[in-house]
């Protein structure tokens, strides 16, 4: 963006305005799973404060979300609910894995668990821990605004 | 009340029963009772005043695999009015799992049998509703008998989501119009 020397004016171009937009004001929808959703809780509160970072706004429906969080492990029987919940979610739309069951299955080596949400959603960050600290969780994030901030506008 | 008493006062209740008494760690009373005799025994330990046991706390099952008889169903019952409880247990063969249903004499079990089929395979003869409770409907499969494959990688199961038309949004919202006058 340059300011022009005389006139109170920015310019830029369509596409950096729509990736500053949308990086700016990340919706999440609320998918806390297990543990690790208490952790997604933290982060959201007082003392980690996601708000600093434009995505606190947690969403009850999917349809006003940009991000999903996906926070603990998956049961078999839960993937079509998170990827029917994932198919309402407007374009764009960005998924988190959040901790090491959401990613590979974590230590739930067995029949009842879905070994990584990849399987069922396509995932654009993963965040590791079992459960990651808010911290790593706000990382994550920023590291996904990152992503957005590249993303050409197609 | 010890065993011994609770043992006389039910043999003396349910007469040609084989009440088979059991050690247990937690010194809990436990007896052992023959498959063919559950009904009645479950609906005497309800129905007589000197017992009365109205509550059925819990039922769940034991794989023994590759012991035989392999599974153990066990009941525990809860007497409020006399502050007892006791503990039932059946033992069934592996190519014969099932036994006679208790969901007419206490309700609550009619979800706690289903989560012993659900998960052991164990048939309730009589269950008015033999789906089953945690796994997903389809499930092949009994994952909590011993020689169940724990680790096997399954695909997960998703729908695919619902496409529709510009034509067929536009019908429908005319429909939804219609219906609401």
């Amino acid at each position: 963006m340059g300011l022009e020397a005389e006139i109170p004016v920015l310019t830029t171009s369509v596409e950096k305005m729509v990736q500053w937009a949308r990086r700016s004001s990340i919706w999440p929808v609320t998918f806390g799973l297990a543990c690790c959703a208490i952790e997604m809780m933290a982060m959201s509160c007082g003392r980690y404060d996601i708000a600093r970072f434009g995505a606190e706004v947690f969403r009850g429906s999917p349809r006003q979300s940009d991000l999903m969080i996906v926070a603990g492990r998956l049961s078999r029987k839960m993937a079509p609910a998170l990827r029917r919940i994932y198919d309402q979610m407007p374009e764009p739309k960005w998924v988190i894995s959040m901790g090491a069951c959401a990613s590979i299955g974590g230590v739930f080596d067995n029949y009842a668990l879905v070994q990584g949400v990849d399987q069922v959603v396509p995932v654009d960050v993963y965040v590791p821990g079992c459960p990651p600290r808010p911290e790593s969780l706000i990382y994550g994030i920023v590291q996904l605004q990152r992503k957005i901030a590249l993303q050409k506008l197609t | 009340m010890d065993s011994d008493a609770l043992a006389r006062l039910m043999q003396e209740a349910l007469p040609g029963v084989h009440l088979e008494s059991a050690p247990s760690r937690d010194l809990q009373t436990t007896f052992y009772i023959q498959r063919e005799d559950v009904p009645a025994v479950m609906r005497a330990m309800r129905d007589r005043p000197e017992l009365r046991f109205s509550v059925l706390a819990e039922v769940t099952a034991v794989d023994f695999w590759p012991r035989e008889p392999r599974f153990e169903v066990i009941y525990i019952l809860v007497s409020l009015e006399h502050r007892w409880r006791v503990r039932l247990k059946v033992r069934l063969a592996g190519d014969s799992a099932n036994v006679s249903t208790v969901s007419e004499v206490w309700p609550s079990a009619n979800w706690l049998e289903r989560e012993v089929w659900d998960l052991f395979g164990i048939a309730f003869d009589g269950h008015p509703d033999p789906r089953r409770l945690l796994m997903p409907e389809d499930w092949e499969g009994f994952p909590l008998r011993k020689d169940y494959p724990v680790q096997i990688a399954k695909k997960p199961q998703v729908t695919e989501p619902m496409q529709v038309t510009a034509e067929e949004f536009r019908a429908n919202l005319e429909k939804d119009r219609l219906a609401r006058k």
